[in-house]
């Protein structure tokens, strides 16, 4: 049947079971928009700026395991993209995108909204494509979502000129792929494998580091398997949250610069690492030198080159963490590891997290736990990037895989509103929380019109301290108190949120917060409360940049010695 | 501890696809010294030769990067491996009527060719591995040199396996006395 460069890309979009897409037309891709409507399949979400629609489908992608798709056209449109796109990248996320281009004859030429973006986007996709005819567009479209969702998930981005998108050609979905040098590997090697386990098996003190792979793979019961049979703690990275449950007594929290002291102290004593689908990051590891100086790892990872790359790794197994976990399960013994368990069972009540209680103000930490009781730990959690991230994944306690949705690798402030719109299109029946910072939240306030327009029930929890908190703490603890343009002059977001109308409510005291989550959760749209908290609290525990995890500062009782060894220390990526 | 490095790889051919190769070593501020790319004995698919100055470890990495692009069917670092690598050069000299024999007796003693003679130039054409195009190169000098240009090096294995088909490279071979 022939069919326009538009209606393929449609139909091939149905056939790969979209059915939400977020994007903004322009010109380029205004004959692909005229389409759409032939398609009732695919519900198109209005963004009101492209870096809305590459994270709003990142979120989408994030909560369901789904390939999210992003519509975006050339020039502006297309560099509006890049760092959604770039945030996928870093994340694993599985996405398309998919811009318009100046008509072919333009191309090269320095048209009007012409950029490169292929060129733009070459580091930071799994791959990208310029679409030169209608004919290769079904095949096009079938290889982007195959090597979006499968081995290490990121980023594709398809390119098409205008004309492409009206040019007329023979549909033929395909139903194989051709990719000869796309052979992701996802057995484990069976003598990898096999060493892993004498060394799972021989050690006394291992600790399971469980990263964002995890949930990609889907390998939740064969991680809890592991821990189990063989008895050992586990930790886990920024994005591996939500991996194990949280509550169990086995899970010892998250690692890194701001993870629990007794995940990271676990980290330090081991002998054995088991790093499962993590890529070493130095958020995660702090000073390399100093990481788990006692342990032999064990690093199981889909993708090859994660190998070796940040830490040097003793037993490499390349896989899916899922079948390496099954194979692995055939083989560990079960083990009792009373004494080690205990050990860290000890740290854990001597270093606890819980913190709410060292000043009467309105505090973040408080707020995060509030909402975890009162949505008896079952919501899906989004935030942005800062402090009120820290704080989201410190106090909440997250029980089910998927539940934490956050930028980590890029760290990208404004991630969050658009992404729990993703998150909430993506799965309209749990309960959607935005946590974000007042500094995050403005980066991308402008999709609260998204918000209104689709009646998307997210509920807006800002932690409003007047600052870019997380720099600001770095000033306080790292450059003598001296605050250069961390400062923010706030406007009023409840009645921003009322020029949208969306309801909200303004909370500056400890009493107000359980009402106000209370009318939020009972609001059935969206809502938005604006906490006014405490300006200066910091979050803790912290290990300073350039020190090893074991190093970490906690709430001021040790800081100062700590912070003058600090200065002590090399440099580092901070 | 920066060494040389000879990467092979087998890639669609496509376009884009060196500069997606290019760009992660440019990433990592690497300098390619050369790189020769053209068929290969697969149609549809290119052969790029690269050297690289860089620390193993590093290399390693690109090459592992390298086997990540899509349109990359296989790259080999065959720096350890028994191989042999030529590059072809040609130099344009200045050579009047008095140094004309001079240089040709040269280009004989290298088994180099002339391949293009002008009224005040000759062309030469000489193949090797870098040294001997070195040495050649150094020699020509002292007569002027007009123009000179390299292709890099390409480089196989030793053998009879092939050096992107095998998993592993194979580490020795009986060497070729060299002619």
């Amino acid at each position: 049947m022939k069919m326009t460069g538009a209606q393929i890309i449609c139909e091939s979009l149905v056939r790969e079971g979209v059915d939400i897409v977020f994007g903004i037309l322009g010109g380029a891709v205004l004959p692909f928009y005229d389409t759409l409507p032939q398609f009732p399949q695919l519900h198109h979400i209005l963004v009101r700026h492209e870096q809305g629609a590459a994270h709003a489908a990142d979120g989408y992608a994030r909560a369901t395991g789904k390939v999210g798709v992003c519509f975006a056209t050339s020039g502006p449109g297309a560099t509006n993209l890049v760092t959604g796109i770039a945030n996928a990248y870093l994340d694993s996320a599985p996405m398309v995108a998919i811009t318009g281009q100046v008509a072919r004859p333009f191309i090269g030429k320095d048209a009007f909204q012409e950029v490169d973006i292929t060129g733009i986007t070459l580091p930071i996709t799994k791959h990208n494509y310029l679409v030169l005819e209608a004919s290769s567009l079904a095949k096009t479209v079938k290889e982007a979502f195959y090597l979006a969702r499968t081995g290490r998930p990121g980023p594709i981005l398809i390119d098409v000129p205008r004309d492409v998108f009206i040019e007329e050609a023979e549909f033929h979905y395909p139903s194989k792929i051709d990719l000869p040098s796309y052979k992701p590997t996802l057995e484990g090697h069976p003598a990898q494998i096999k060493k892993a386990v004498k060394l799972i098996d021989e050690a006394q003190r291992p600790v399971i580091i469980a990263g964002r792979g995890v949930s990609i793979s889907g390998a939740y019961t064969e991680l809890k398997q592991l821990v189990e049979t063989a008895q050992i703690p586990m930790v886990t990275t920024l994005l591996g949250i939500g991996s194990f449950p949280e509550s169990h007594i086995l899970n010892f929290g998250m690692l890194g610069m701001h993870g629990m002291a007794y995940a990271n102290m676990a980290v330090d004593a081991a002998d054995v690492i088991i790093a499962i689908g993590m890529r070493f990051d130095d958020r995660a590891t702090g000073r390399v030198s100093g990481f788990a100086p006692n342990a032999r790892i064990i690093h199981i990872d889909i993708d090859p080159a994660e190998i070796g790359k940040n830490v040097r790794v003793d037993v490499p197994i390349v896989g899916d963490v899922k079948a390496v976990l099954k194979e692995l399960n055939k083989l560990v013994a079960p083990t009792e590891r009373i004494k080690w368990v205990q050990q860290l069972e000890d740290w854990r009540k001597e270093h606890p997290i819980t913190e709410d209680s060292h000043s009467a103000g309105l505090l973040p930490q408080y707020i995060v736990h509030q909402i975890y009781q009162m949505t008896k730990g079952d919501a899906t959690i989004v935030t942005g990037v800062g402090q009120h991230q820290m704080w989201a994944a410190q106090h909440y306690w997250y029980d089910k895989p998927n539940r934490f949705i956050s930028s980590g690798g890029l760290g990208t402030m404004g991630f969050g509103l658009p992404a729990a719109i993703g998150a909430k299109i993506g799965c309209p029946d749990s309960t959607v929380w935005l946590i974000d910072g007042d500094g995050s939240f403005q980066m991308t306030i402008q999709e609260l019109a998204t918000i209104a327009q689709e009646n998307v029930a997210v509920k807006i929890a800002i932690f409003n301290n007047g600052y870019l908190g997380m720099v600001r703490q770095w000033q306080e603890l790292f450059y003598g108190k001296r605050y250069v343009a961390t400062s923010l002059t706030c406007p009023d977001y409840v009645k921003i949120a009322e020029g949208y109308c969306i309801p909200g409510v303004r909370v500056t005291r400890r009493e107000e917060v359980i009402p106000a989550i209370a009318q939020a959760m009972a609001a059935s749209g969206p809502f938005l409360i604006d906490f006014l908290v405490e300006p200066e609290e910091n979050v803790f525990p912290m290990v300073p940049p350039g020190a090893s995890l074991i190093e970490f500062i906690e709430r001021p009782r040790n800081m100062v010695k700590a912070l003058s060894d600090s200065a002590k220390l090399p440099v580092s990526n901070i | 501890m920066p060494t040389k490095h000879t990467i092979v790889a087998l890639v669609e051919n496509k376009p884009g696809v060196l500069n997606r190769m290019a760009s992660l070593f440019r990433r990592r501020g690497f300098n390619i010294e050369s790189i020769a790319v053209g068929l290969s004995e697969t149609p549809d698919l290119s052969r790029v030769t690269i050297v690289v100055d860089g620390a193993t470890t590093m290399v390693e990495q690109v090459r592992k990067q390298l086997a990540k692009v899509i349109d990359v069917v296989r790259v080999s670092d065959i720096s350890d491996t028994d191989l042999v690598a030529r590059e072809l050069a040609l130099i344009k000299v200045k050579a009047s009527s008095v140094t004309r024999s001079e240089i040709m007796q040269i280009v004989d003693i290298f088994r180099a060719n002339i391949i293009d003679v002008g009224t005040d130039s000759v062309t030469v054409e000489v193949t090797g591995d870098e040294d001997k195009i070195n040495s050649l190169f150094n020699l020509l000098r002292g007569f002027g040199i007009r123009e000179l240009a390299r292709t890099g090096r390409i480089a196989m294995t030793r053998g009879g396996s092939n050096s992107l088909r095998e998993k592993e490279a194979p580490k020795t071979h009986t060497r070729k006395p060299k002619t």
